[in-house]
């Protein structure tokens, strides 16, 4: 469930080129979020919200952290904002990835760009209940990696850069061969990505995080619709998603 | 007490307050924020004869102080949402208002007397200005003889009071309104979106898979202004305003316009309560200019 809220920004830094890392302090948001689920974020007086996932969660603290790509108006001006202003912000919203799977089975993880943070909720929440981690990160270019110690923590982590200027060089499916030895994947990044992942992975279970411009971010307004396979012809982004099961859309 | 009730052909409005079509789906997501016994009424998602899958995303983009959008009227069909959607609106004590579109004249007809059909369904807001279909919709909006045979069809189909909604997408107005007047309509609603465009620098691309979408938003209030203005003194029956509302000063210069309500379609994504704030607030700032009802305030902005 869903409530508007208002998150008090705590710490908020630069981590890697045009990327920032923000950390928001809000007590029912923490409290309710759960892996892939984001935040509908007002930003000054921009029209339309921005939906950011979440990509951390502290039940001690009441923290949440996001992270973000600075790729026009909005996210520039988000990160502008300082310690102590407060965000207004609809979250958690949508349905995340699945987590209760059997313990000792092994799940991929596989990110690609600013797809990477909710994958990073996703494997802490999934390792602390006994689940074994693997991740594949896939980054422009050096200057653009991120969290490589805090995924290092939760399991084997391979990082591509699409320039090689760091770690493998190539795209996370080049790398896939060699690291079939898993039960699920879940994935987050760009559609090219996500589409080759589905093709090289047939077969295999796996789930996946979308993305498409919003309107209303709770389901009313039919703007991020996604053609499925189900009785009504399609899914909502927002609302049944954005973690979709591979089997049950088409991208 | 600031009354704002208002009476209007067929609703009985406790307030003069109404999300606006497509921006509230048929309800139940915003219930969950709040309860909605609050509004004036409700107006509902456009409904077409048949299931509509609407248009290819990208639907939406964000412009300067405004939005555009080409959803394309994407509904479920007048059946389900008269069996699923209409029944769960009734638990509500507010007045159900449905919006309806078609692609020919016989479709609107259809539409219209199924809700007939229904005794929870308390007016129509006939569609005809939809600018994301290809066929219907606007065509019969912004020529005054195909909106006037759509309203006179409609009218004889249908004991329900019929609201026209325009399309500002017009170089006269003022002669679509008359037009819908003489032909029975027993109120208008205004404004539509404006028919715009926005290209993708990255992919040189309209971004919008549609290519053009309607702009809705606080950038066309002042045009919502200038049509209601020009209309209302020129017509006999009430007009439901709309456009760019995003706080209880905008009601009023709605209602000073000439509106005798308004509802709120694009702020609802920026604060889902912002129906109910705006209730809440009216009455403070009726009060600041001068007025005790809502009535009073409407078409006093008109000089003549
Ligand atoms: C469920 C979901 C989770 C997301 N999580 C993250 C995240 O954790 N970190 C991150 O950096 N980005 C994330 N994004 C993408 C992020 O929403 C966009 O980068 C951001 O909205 C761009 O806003 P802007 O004003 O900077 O860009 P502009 O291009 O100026 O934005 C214009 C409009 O387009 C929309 N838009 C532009 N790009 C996207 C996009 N890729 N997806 C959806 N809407 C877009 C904006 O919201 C805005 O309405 C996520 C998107 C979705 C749908
Ligand atoms: C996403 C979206 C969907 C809409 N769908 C409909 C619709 O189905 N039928 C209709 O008559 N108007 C529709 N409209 C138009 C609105 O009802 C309203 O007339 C217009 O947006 C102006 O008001 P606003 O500026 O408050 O949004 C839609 C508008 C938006 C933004």
């Amino acid at each position: 469930m869903m409530k508007r809220e208002k998150m008090r920004i705590v710490s908020t830094r630069v981590i890697a080129k045009e990327t920032i890392e923000m950390v928001l302090e809000n007590k029912w948001i923490s409290t309710h979020a759960s892996p892939g689920q984001f935040l509908h974020i007002q930003i000054g007086s921009h029209t339309l919200r921005r939906p950011i996932s979440i990509a951390d969660c502290n039940h001690v603290t009441n923290e949440i952290t996001i992270l973000f790509k600075i790729t026009g108006d909005g996210t520039r001006h988000l990160g502008e904002y300082q310690v102590g202003n407060y965000l207004d912000v609809l979250g958690p919203i949508g349905n995340g990835f699945p987590t209760n799977i059997t313990a000792q089975s092994t799940v991929l993880l596989v990110g690609g760009g600013i797809g990477v943070p909710p994958l990073y909720f996703l494997g802490k929440f999934l390792k602390e209940n006994g689940i074994n981690i693997k991740a594949v990160l896939g980054f422009q270019g050096e200057d653009h990696v991120f969290y490589e110690p805090n995924f290092r923590e939760l399991g084997e982590t391979i990082i591509v850069t699409n320039d090689g200027s760091y770690g493998e060089k190539g795209y996370v499916t080049d790398v896939l061969e060699n690291n079939l030895a898993f039960d699920y994947y879940y994935s987050c990044g760009p559609t090219p990505m996500l589409r080759s992942l589905i093709s090289v992975l047939k077969g295999k279970k796996g789930y996946i995080s979308l993305e498409e411009r919003m309107g209303c971010g709770v389901g009313a307004c039919l703007a991020c619709i996604l053609p499925a396979k189900n009785e009504r012809g399609y899914k909502k982004i927002c609302s049944d998603g954005p973690v979709f099961n591979v089997e049950e859309v088409t991208i | 007490m600031t009354n704002l009730a208002i009476e209007l052909p067929g609703l009985s409005l406790k307030n003069p307050v109404m999300p606006a079509s497509g921006c509230f789906g048929f309800g139940r997501e915003y219930a969950t924020f709040y309860n909605l016994n609050k509004l004036g009424a409700v107006i509902m998602k456009a409904a077409t004869m048949q299931e509509r899958l609407g248009n290819p995303t990208p639907r939406v983009a964000e412009t300067a102080s405004g939005m555009l959008n080409a959803i394309g009227l994407q509904n479920p069909g007048v059946t389900k949402i008269i069996e699923t959607e209409v029944p769960f609106l009734s638990q509500f004590n507010t007045n159900i208002i449905a919006n309806i579109a078609g692609s020919s004249l016989e479709e609107y007809v259809e539409v219209a007397r199924a809700f007939n059909e229904t005794d929870q369904v308390h007016a129509l807001e006939l569609n005809i200005s939809c600018p994301n279909v290809k066929e219907g919709g606007l065509q019969f909006g912004t020529d005054p003889l195909m909106a006037a045979r759509v309203t006179e069809a409609v009218k004889k189909s249908t004991n329900l009071p019929v609201y026209v909604k325009l399309s500002p997408n017009v170089s006269d107005i003022v002669q679509i309104a008359k037009a819908v007047e003489a032909a029975g309509a027993d109120g208008l609603s205004m404004i539509n979106t404006l028919t715009g465009m926005q290209i993708h620098l990255p992919s040189r691309r309209p971004l919008i898979a549609n290519k053009t979408g309607g702009l809705s938003g606080p950038a066309i209030k002042p045009i919502a202004i200038r049509m209601i203005y020009e209309v209302s003194s020129q017509v006999n029956i009430p007009i439901i305003g709309m456009g760019g509302i995003q706080r209880a000063e905008d009601v009023l210069e709605f209602l000073l316009a000439g509106a005798s309500a308004v509802a709120i379609g694009t702020a609802n994504f920026q604060n889902p309560f912002i129906c109910a704030d705006i209730i809440d607030d009216l009455p403070r700032v009726l009060k600041q200019y001068g007025f005790n009802s809502v009535r009073e305030a409407i078409g006093k902005g008109i000089v003549a």
